[in-house]
């Protein structure tokens, strides 16, 4: 054992019961519950009729319990059409955004060449901008596109899934650029040397050699641009004028103003939007949590 | 290999950024071209004159919100997170807890705050604090603190503060949760043994070492604060609650739109807030590593 381990173990032994400890525990135990009451009260909430609440409040012993509510949202909000949305939205961005910021992470961090940190700085400055800066133009230059009717019911990019999926790999593409050309300078030169020796192409120690290695990072980055891209409603709301072709996300997110008029039956509505996000959250927390912090940590 | 992202990002992130620059200094309702006329910096003189009370509302909004949430979501998720790095029980739950709130989509958390919490008749919030009556948190302009006779911080935003905070705290909690992770036992153990006290230990033994995470923290707080938009947004952004960039969305796109050339004016003094800082943090950071690659 080294002599950090030994350390280690004898900073997290430390004295069982004490007064400190019951003030620690107390403290976020309270902290907790009060982060947990809007959660919970939204979920109590969809499993209650709207007469209840209305008489008594959001918290009150419930008179009734019912998954009416469940059942009418699914069916007024039009639910499993716009989770296909969303999956035709999602599903090519965050493939195409790993895909391309992995191959310019792997050409600025593997070679030296002129440009390469200035091209890091563009991707990196480019995701912290403001995305009102963008707005405009944007949808000026994606109504004067043309597209062919089978890839956009407007017959234009505005309107269209590609419309949204461009925009999310070009915005998100900024932030995992960065974070993987931070993960590949850890892996030793070495490994392009002896590529080179052995005769493989760019493209091969990309493919079969960097790429497998960043496997890790891949799999934080994704579970974090899966809640970020599902989470998204701006791009969508100012692209995408036809409410039925919206993503859940962006569709729903004036639970108040178009489909529902009981906020029980909104309740119901946004558990639905929300489990895929907790779900992905809860199998992947590990992934999740790492994911945020690579490049910062010693590893 | 690094062509077609770069094509593509540039493309629809930094042209379009250089045209609303552009575009700030026309007057223009976004339909024909033929109608686009140079104006100079008339958008920015009426920003400064005519929508002056938006402008500087906005303006302190954004400051306040960027000190509030130094002050109060970056203290406590660094307190939690030091908590949590010591010998507790059930540490993951508490870590889910206090995170689940960053995953949640903004129409849930549109929905939890406007109804659940703060609903004038049947809100938690009501329920505690209106001894039977009702009360409009997310709809009282007046001041909570005033500069001045038009200006100031008005009580529905600090309602909405307390949202934000929830929602922020979760994330400051796992980045300094992973950076303490990554500090090593050992100092901890030798400043103990000299005799230091936690506090000591902490003050001069781990925060000085926390510092590339202390950096990143930074970062995202400024930027956050700067560009926040979407909680005051899904709230329907009740009077007096105005940030820069709900201003922005409002004026290009908002009822009757096409005001292209104010709103990209607001946008520019957006991204000009935003860029100097930016490009502080991304010069230095890359300085630093480029320097780590030559040594």
């Amino acid at each position: 054992m080294t002599a950090a381990a030994n350390a280690d173990v004898a900073w997290r032994r430390r004295p069982r019961i004490s007064v400190g400890r019951v003030l620690l525990y107390s403290f976020l135990v309270l902290t907790a519950a009060l982060w947990i009451v809007p959660i919970a009260g939204a979920i109590f909430a969809s499993f209650r009729p709207f007469h209840d609440t209305v008489q008594d409040g959001f918290f009150s012993w419930p008179k009734h319990l019912t998954l009416n509510n469940y059942q009418n949202a699914w069916a007024q909000g039009d639910i499993l059409h716009k989770y296909w949305n969303t999956t035709l939205i999602l599903v090519p961005s965050l493939l195409l955004t790993l895909f391309f910021s992995s191959m310019v992470a792997f050409v600025c961090s593997r070679f030296s060449w002129r440009f390469n940190i200035l091209l890091l700085c563009v991707f990196t400055a480019g995701n912290l901008l403001p995305q009102q800066i963008i707005i405009q133009p944007l949808f000026q230059f994606y109504n004067r596109v043309p597209l062919p009717g089978w890839l956009s019911n407007s017959g234009k990019l505005n309107g269209s899934y590609w419309g949204l999926i461009l925009i999310h790999v070009a915005f998100q593409s900024g932030f995992c650029t960065f974070v993987l050309s931070n993960y590949m300078k850890l892996l030793p030169k070495s490994l392009n040397d002896a590529a080179r020796v052995d005769g493989a192409s760019v493209w091969k120690q990309y493919w079969q050699i960097i790429l497998p290695l960043t496997i890790p990072a891949m799999a934080a980055l994704a579970t974090l641009e899966f809640t970020w891209i599902y989470n998204d409603f701006f791009w969508a709301v100012v692209l995408e004028q036809q409410g039925a072709d919206r993503p859940i996300t962006s569709s729903l997110y004036n639970l108040g103003g178009e489909f529902f008029k009981d906020d029980n039956l909104i309740a119901a509505a946004s558990m639905y939007v929300a489990l895929p996000t907790l779900i992905v959250y809860i199998a992947l927390q590990r992934y999740f949590i790492s994911g945020l912090t690579i490049g910062t940590d010693k590893g | 290999m690094a062509g077609i992202p770069t094509v593509l990002h540039v493309t629809l992130i930094w042209i379009p950024t250089i045209v609303s620059i552009f575009l700030s200094f026309t007057s223009w309702r976004g339909i024909r071209f033929s109608e686009l006329k140079w104006v100079g910096l008339k958008n920015y003189h009426q920003i400064f004159t005519v929508f002056q009370k938006n402008f500087y509302q906005a303006l302190i909004n954004n400051t306040v919100l960027l000190v509030f949430l130094f002050v109060f979501p970056t203290v406590l998720g660094m307190f939690i997170a030091i908590l949590l790095d010591r010998d507790i029980r059930g540490t993951r739950i508490f870590q889910s807890v206090y995170y689940t709130p960053v995953v949640l989509s903004l129409a849930v958390v549109g929905f939890m705050w406007q109804s659940v919490i703060y609903s004038p008749a049947n809100g938690l919030a009501t329920q505690i604090f209106g001894h039977g009556g009702e009360i409009n948190w997310l709809g009282n302009q007046s001041f909570l603190v005033s500069f001045g006779e038009n200006y100031g911080i008005s009580k529905n935003f600090v309602a909405i503060l307390v949202a934000i905070a929830w929602r922020h705290t979760g994330y400051i909690m796992v980045l300094y949760l992973a950076g303490l992770k990554s500090v090593d036992n050992s100092l901890r153990e030798a400043a103990r043994l000299d005799g230091s006290n936690e506090w000591q230990t902490f003050r001069h033994v781990v925060f000085p070492s926390l510092k590339p995470i202390n950096v990143i923290i930074a970062v995202v707080t400024v930027i956050e604060a700067l560009r926040a938009f979407d909680i005051i947004f899904v709230l329907n952004t009740p009077r007096k609650t105005e940030v820069l960039s709900i201003l922005t969305t409002n004026n290009l796109l908002g009822e009757g739109g096409g005001n292209v050339g104010r709103g990209s004016a607001y946008a520019t003094i957006l991204f000009m807030l935003c860029f100097g800082f930016v490009i502080w943090y991304v010069t230095s950071h890359y300085r630093r590593t480029q320097e780590g690659a030559d040594t």
